[in-house]
């Protein structure tokens, strides 16, 4: 099955926050800003704290959900959910 | 009994027993680490109004007792979910019935520390003695890291002890520890990283947690900055797991793999428990025919054989089943694999409003939804779990099949289409599929509906892959078993006396006067005819015949209330059949043979129909009905899930049995 390969996305340059949910695999970054509400208080008690590094492991194969490492832990989101934390990408 | 301030920063005296509370993530070795220090001292308790339990176990220490609390595996305190409130509320020595402990010991997995040791923030910050056990420090030294014990301890001020729970690694240090009294003292200065918290006041932590948003992301700063002075991170690579990963998630493999894991499962649950099966199902009739021997012939020999070991026994035979079933999952969660499987469908199962780990209990419901149900404890999320509890009983369960084998094989030809499909087996497969769709379909109707609920986050931790503590496993196992052999005996049993009443009494001498002369069998089916359950059934008959069903059907329905295959042996009763139970056509025949006082055929295609879909919607399951009441905590939610696939079954038959009449 042919997969439809969208054009190459221009590298962020700017330190602006962008959403986690935007990154490739293999991305590394860092978290700068959690959306606070009822929803996101549950994730923040498995590391995801502004501060905090992450990176990009690996997508399930129909694209959602994503596999991130984070604080020595491997979790797994919904873009849903990737979309409400901002990051910073590594250097 | 409330906590003060006053009480809790003195010394503790050195009681009998010493209670400690035992509090960690989940797979933080916690369970392993609890079994290595209690062995066989222990006891699995539910805590009153909820449905997480907890085990509690002792060991001799120090010349003291020291009684553990092994809570559930959370990721923090703070009370957003059942588990959580629990752990908080035992903690707390709020929660009733349950002495509140002397000390805490964390549990944290010593190679996740900068996510684990939050914990640590958390526990501190109430001001107990605690003291912390870093697990899987011979994983954290093979992967790079190491820990300096001392300049934690020195950090912390409290103890510290690095164990490996299923080597015994570390385990006569923490038994050291937990016997001398003198090592557990209050923190010398309360971690106030959150405002201060009055333990006496209720609902103050709540309060307190609420009000300061960022008190969360402070405890990670301080495990941060404690983790610079006493720890070296492991590497972040996981060779063996990133290697199987690579195959098991792999785009194409990985969904391969998958679909080998899950039949190899079924083969299993299918190959090995069918003899096991038999030889229960022997045991239970040898039991019967034993009664039948030493007893004196009556009605207490027959309330005891046919009423409490055939009714109980009905249920009972599914055991082997279940026990390898729930083997099976915690298996497959012991090694790290369940995760992956709901990784994998999680997008799938997210169309209908359901998360990744319904799968696996939809998947095993295919067997039987008692330990379907006992499975969705992994879903964090309590609606997406309901939900999933309530659609489980849909998906075709092994105590349909007799049902089926039998209607199918008596009523559907077994005609060839295209010269290779063989219509019996279609329809077998199509009933299959229409539970299975059924499932997802009523799934889908709850989460935009009445269970409707998007604030719950999905998350799933993707564990390293692991060899389970077997120990661990079977006790997780037996949990489930052990409390569906609680259900035969109380719940099933009282049911099965019950449906054994109406089928049997009135007893009359007249009746058994005229009847003596008859084969057993036809006397039996005479007598079944005067019995409070053909009344019952007749009196249904105005309601069932616009589904093709007459009071016979009625009757085997009514019977099927205790497990579904029950209507087999019913229909077998009413109609006489005293052949082999395991050559069924010959009841088959009866069946379509049979006809009504004006010579017209009681059933036709339409009928059989009709009864088969029935089957797919209908819950006559009390097992699967006590398994719901078990795992919701209230009558409401097995009363709820009876009445609404009662409601499909009756409309779904209805629509079958009309339209079906009209077109053959």
């Amino acid at each position: 099955m042919m997969k439809y390969t969208p054009l190459p996305t221009p590298t962020v340059t700017s330190n602006e926050p962008i959403e986690l949910s935007s990154l490739s695999v293999g991305d590394a970054a860092v978290i700068t800003s959690v959306i606070q509400d009822s929803t996101m208080r549950r994730l923040q008690a498995l590391g995801f704290v502004p501060g905090t590094a992450i990176r990009v492991i690996r997508r399930a194969p129909l694209g959602d959900p994503t596999e991130y490492e984070l604080r020595g832990t491997r979790i797994s989101l919904r873009k849903n959910e990737a979309r409400r934390i901002r990051i910073q990408l590594s250097a | 009994m409330h906590r003060t301030t006053e009480d809790i920063s003195e010394p503790l005296k050195t009681p009998k027993t010493f209670r400690v509370a035992l509090v960690g993530s989940p797979n933080s070795g916690k369970t392993t680490l609890f079994n290595a220090l209690t062995g066989l001292h222990r006891k699995v308790a539910n805590f009153p109004g909820v449905t997480v339990d907890h085990v509690e176990g002792s060991l001799q220490a120090g010349g003291r007792t020291i009684q553990l609390i092994d809570l559930p595996g959370t990721y923090s305190l703070d009370p957003l979910s059942v588990d959580e409130a629990v752990t908080l509320q035992v903690i707390d020595g709020r929660m009733p019935g349950c002495l509140s402990p002397d000390a805490i010991l964390v549990v944290s997995d010593s190679t996740t520390a900068s996510r684990s040791l939050a914990m640590v923030a958390e526990v501190l910050e109430l001001g107990l003695p605690t003291a912390l056990a870093l697990t899987m420090v011979d994983e954290l030294k093979a992967r790079g890291g190491a820990v300096d014990v001392p300049a934690l301890e020195r950090t912390l001020g409290i103890p510290v002890v690095g164990v490996v729970g299923n080597k015994g690694i570390g385990l006569g240090d923490l038994q050291a520890l937990l016997g001398d009294a003198s090592r557990w003292t209050a923190p010398p200065s309360r971690l106030q990283l959150a405002k201060p918290i009055d333990l006496t006041r209720p609902s103050a932590r709540l309060v307190a947690v609420n009000e300061d948003e960022s008190a969360i992301a402070q405890r990670f700063a301080w495990v941060d900055t404690l983790l610079k002075r006493s720890f070296t991170l492991p590497n972040s690579e996981r060779t063996l797991t990133d290697r199987v990963d690579a195959v098991l998630l792999h785009p194409v493999f990985g969904l391969f793999a998958f679909a080998l894991i899950m039949l190899a499962f079924f083969q299993v649950i299918f190959v090995v428990a069918a003899p096991l099966q038999e030889a229960f199902e022997g045991a239970v009739t040898g039991l019967g025919e034993l009664l039948r021997v030493w007893l004196p012939a009556g009605h207490a020999q027959n309330l005891l054989i046919d009423g409490v070991i055939g009714g109980v026994g009905s249920v009972i035979v599914f055991l082997p089943q279940i026990a390898l079933l729930l083997l099976m999952v915690q298996l497959l969660e012991g090694v790290g694999y369940m995760a992956r499987a709901a990784f994998l469908v999680d997008r799938v199962m997210g169309w209908v409003g359901l998360e990744g780990r319904a799968f696996v209990a939809l998947l095993s419901s295919f067997a039987c939804a008692v330990p379907g149900i006992m499975a969705t404890r992994v879903i964090p999320d309590p609606k997406s779990r309901l939900t999933t509890i309530l659609v489980a009983p849909f998906m075709t369960c092994s105590a349909r099949l007799p049902v089926y084998g039998l209607l199918i094989a008596a009523f559907i030809p077994a005609a060839r289409i295209g010269g290779i499909l063989n219509l019996q087996g279609l329809t077998l497969f199509g009933l299959y599929l229409l539970g299975a769709l059924s499932a997802f379909l009523a799934a889908a109707v709850f989460r935009r509906g009445l269970l409707r609920d998007k604030t719950y986050p999905f998350y799933m931790e993707l564990p390293p892959y692991r060899f389970p503590t077997p120990m661990v496993v079977l006790q997780q196992a037996w949990r489930g078993v052990w409390m569906f052999v609680r259900k035969a005996g109380t719940v099933i049993l009282a049911v099965s006396v019950i449906l054994w009443a109406l089928l049997t009494l009135p007893l009359s001498d007249e009746e058994a006067e005229a009847t003596k002369d008859l084969p057993a069998a036809e006397a039996r089916a005479a007598h079944l005819e005067q019995s409070y359950a053909a009344d019952v059934g007749r009196f249904l008959e105005p309601a069932i015949a616009p589904l093709g069903f007459d009071w016979r059907i009625g009757v085997g329905l009514l019977a099927s209330l205790a497990a579904r295959e029950v209507i087999v042996a019913t229909l077998g009763q009413i109609y006489a059949f005293s052949g082999d139970e395991d050559d069924l056509t010959g009841l088959g025949d009866r069946l379509v043979q049979s006809e009504d006082a004006e010579g017209h055929r009681r059933y036709s295609l339409a009928t059989a129909l009709s009864l088969l879909v029935f089957f797919v919607y209908s819950l006559q399951c009390i097992s699967t009905l006590a398994a719901i009441r078990r795992e919701t905590n209230s009558w409401r939610w097995p009363a709820f899930a009876f009445s609404y696939m009662l409601a499909v079954a009756y409309v779904a038959s209805l629509a079958t049995y009309q339209v079906a009449s009209a077109l053959i």
